[in-house]
C-alpha cells in the first residue's frame, strides 16, 4: 500500500467522521489526481482535454454525494478509480463516444500524478442554481456559498434546522444531474 | 465554475456520514419487498389449504430453501455491486449454485421415476398460474429494490439491475411457495428457476435506465 493511499484513506475516514477540514484536504487532492486522469484520458481519445473539468467536477461532486459507500474496511483507491471511471464512461455516452475506445487501466494510473492547474470548468454554477427549487437554492447559497451556520440559513430560508440539511443533501444531487446534463451535447 | 470553488462548497459543514448506510439501506427494502409479495400472495392467491400435512409442509421447506438461497447469496452479492471498487466477480458463481443445486436434483429425481410420470412432474397442475404470478408480485419488490440501490453508487448497471431482478424473483416465488400445491422438484426447477431467471433478465435490461447516477 503506497503513503498515497494511507494518506488519503486517513483523510477519507476523518471525513466520514464530520471533519470538515478534512472533507476539503481530500477533495482538493482528489480534484488534483482526478484533473491528470481525465485530460490523459480525454488526449487519448482524442478529445478536446478542457472537457476535462467539467468531468473533475462532476466526480468530485459524485465523490461527495456517495461517500457514504465508501466501505472503511477496503482501500481507497479503487473506489475512487472506479467512480472516476463510471463517470467518464457517462461522459463518453452521453456525448456519443465510443465506449470502447476507454483503456482499461490499473486502479494506480488515478492516483498517478498531480496537476496543479487552478482550473474552471464551462458551467455557470450560479446560473444552474436559479433552476433549484427554492428552499434547496437558499440552503446551498447560505451555507455552502456564503459560509453561514445551519442555524443562520435556517433563519434566512424560513425552514427548520434539519430542514436545511435535508434541502442542501437534495439540492445537491439535483445539481449534479443539472450539470450532468449541462454538458450533454 | 472554478473547481476550488465547489470544493470550498462542498466542505462548508460536512456532517457525520453513517457508515452502516448501505447495508442498511438494502436490509429495509428487502424487508419491505417480502412484506409486499406476502401481502400480494395472501390477498391474490391465498395460502395453499393443506399447509399444515406433513407432504406439504416438507416441499414448502424445499422450495424456501431454494428461494431463500437465491434471495440471500443475491443480497450479499447487491452490497459489493452497491459499492463503486468491490470485488464482486465470483459473486456471479455464488448466485448460480441455488439454480445448478435444483437442476441436478430435479435430473435425478426425474431419474428415479419412470417417465409416464414425467409429464406431470414438469407440467404440475398450475404451471401457467406459477408462470404469471411470480414475475406480476416481483414487480413491487423490483421497484423498492430499485429504489434503495439508487440510493448507493453502482458502477456496472447492468450486472447490478440484473441482481436487483434476481433478488426480487426470489422474493416473489418465497411468498408463491406458501400458495403453490405442484410438489416436485422439476416443477420447480422449470417454473420457478424459469421465472426467477427471466426477472433477472428483465432486471439486466432495465438497469442502466433505472440505475444512473
Amino acid at each position: 500500500m503506497t503513503t498515497r493511499e494511507i494518506e488519503l484513506k486517513a483523510l477519507m475516514l476523518a471525513s466520514l467522521d464530520g471533519d470538515a477540514a478534512s472533507h476539503r484536504a481530500l477533495l482538493e487532492r482528489l480534484s488534483r489526481r482526478l484533473r491528470a486522469y481525465y485530460k490523459a484520458k480525454l488526449a487519448r481519445i482524442g478529445r478536446d482535454a478542457t472537457e476535462a473539468e467539467d468531468l473533475v467536477q462532476e466526480a468530485v461532486l459524485a465523490i461527495h454525494i456517495k461517500r457514504h459507500t465508501y466501505d472503511p474496511a477496503e482501500p481507497l483507491t479503487p473506489w475512487v478509480h472506479a467512480i472516476a471511471r463510471y463517470k467518464l464512461i457517462d461522459f463518453l455516452r452521453r456525448n456519443r463516444a465510443s465506449i470502447s475506445d476507454v483503456p482499461i487501466e490499473e486502479a494506480d494510473t488515478v492516483m498517478a500524478q498531480d496537476d496543479n492547474v487552478g482550473a474552471e470548468s464551462t458551467y455557470d454554477l450560479k446560473r444552474l442554481m436559479q433552476r433549484l427549487p427554492e428552499k434547496m437554492r437558499c440552503s446551498i447559497e447560505a451555507v455552502k456559498l456564503d459560509g453561514q451556520s445551519i442555524a443562520e440559513a435556517a433563519d434566512r430560508c424560513g425552514i427548520s434546522e434539519s430542514g436545511v440539511k435535508v434541502n442542501i443533501h437534495r439540492g445537491l444531487k439535483t445539481l449534479a444531474v443539472l450539470i450532468a446534463r449541462e454538458t450533454r451535447t | 465554475m472554478k473547481t476550488d470553488d465547489l470544493v470550498a462548497a462542498l466542505s462548508a459543514h460536512v456532517e457525520p456520514v453513517n457508515r452502516k448506510l448501505v447495508s442498511r439501506t438494502v436490509y429495509i427494502a428487502l424487508t419491505a419487498g417480502t412484506a409486499v409479495a406476502l401481502g400480494i400472495m395472501l390477498v391474490g392467491l391465498g395460502v395453499r389449504a393443506d399447509l399444515m400435512t406433513a407432504r406439504a409442509l416438507l416441499f414448502l421447506l424445499l422450495k424456501l430453501a431454494f428461494t431463500v438461497g437465491i434471495v440471500g447469496v443475491a443480497s450479499a452479492y447487491l452490497m459489493r455491486l452497491a459499492r463503486p471498487g468491490s470485488q464482486a466477480r465470483t459473486w456471479s458463481i455464488s448466485a448460480a449454485v441455488p439454480f445448478v443445486a435444483i437442476v441436478l436434483v430435479s435430473a435425478i429425481s426425474l431419474g428415479l421415476a419412470p417417465s409416464s410420470h414425467w409429464n406431470k412432474m414438469v407440467m404440475g397442475d398450475e404451471w401457467l398460474e406459477c408462470l404469471l404470478s411470480i414475475p406480476i408480485i416481483a414487480i413491487v419488490p423490483f421497484a423498492v429494490i430499485i429504489a434503495a440501490v439508487r440510493r448507493t453508487a453502482p458502477t456496472n448497471l447492468v450486472r447490478t439491475g440484473a441482481v436487483a431482478g434476481l433478488i426480487a424473483g426470489g422474493v416473489s416465488a418465497m411468498a408463491y411457495a406458501l400458495h403453490c400445491t405442484d410438489d416436485s422438484f422439476p416443477f420447480v426447477a422449470i417454473w420457478y428457476g424459469g421465472t426467477i431467471v427471466l426477472c433477472t433478465l428483465a432486471g439486466a435490461a432495465l438497469g442502466p435506465r433505472l440505475l444512473r447516477w
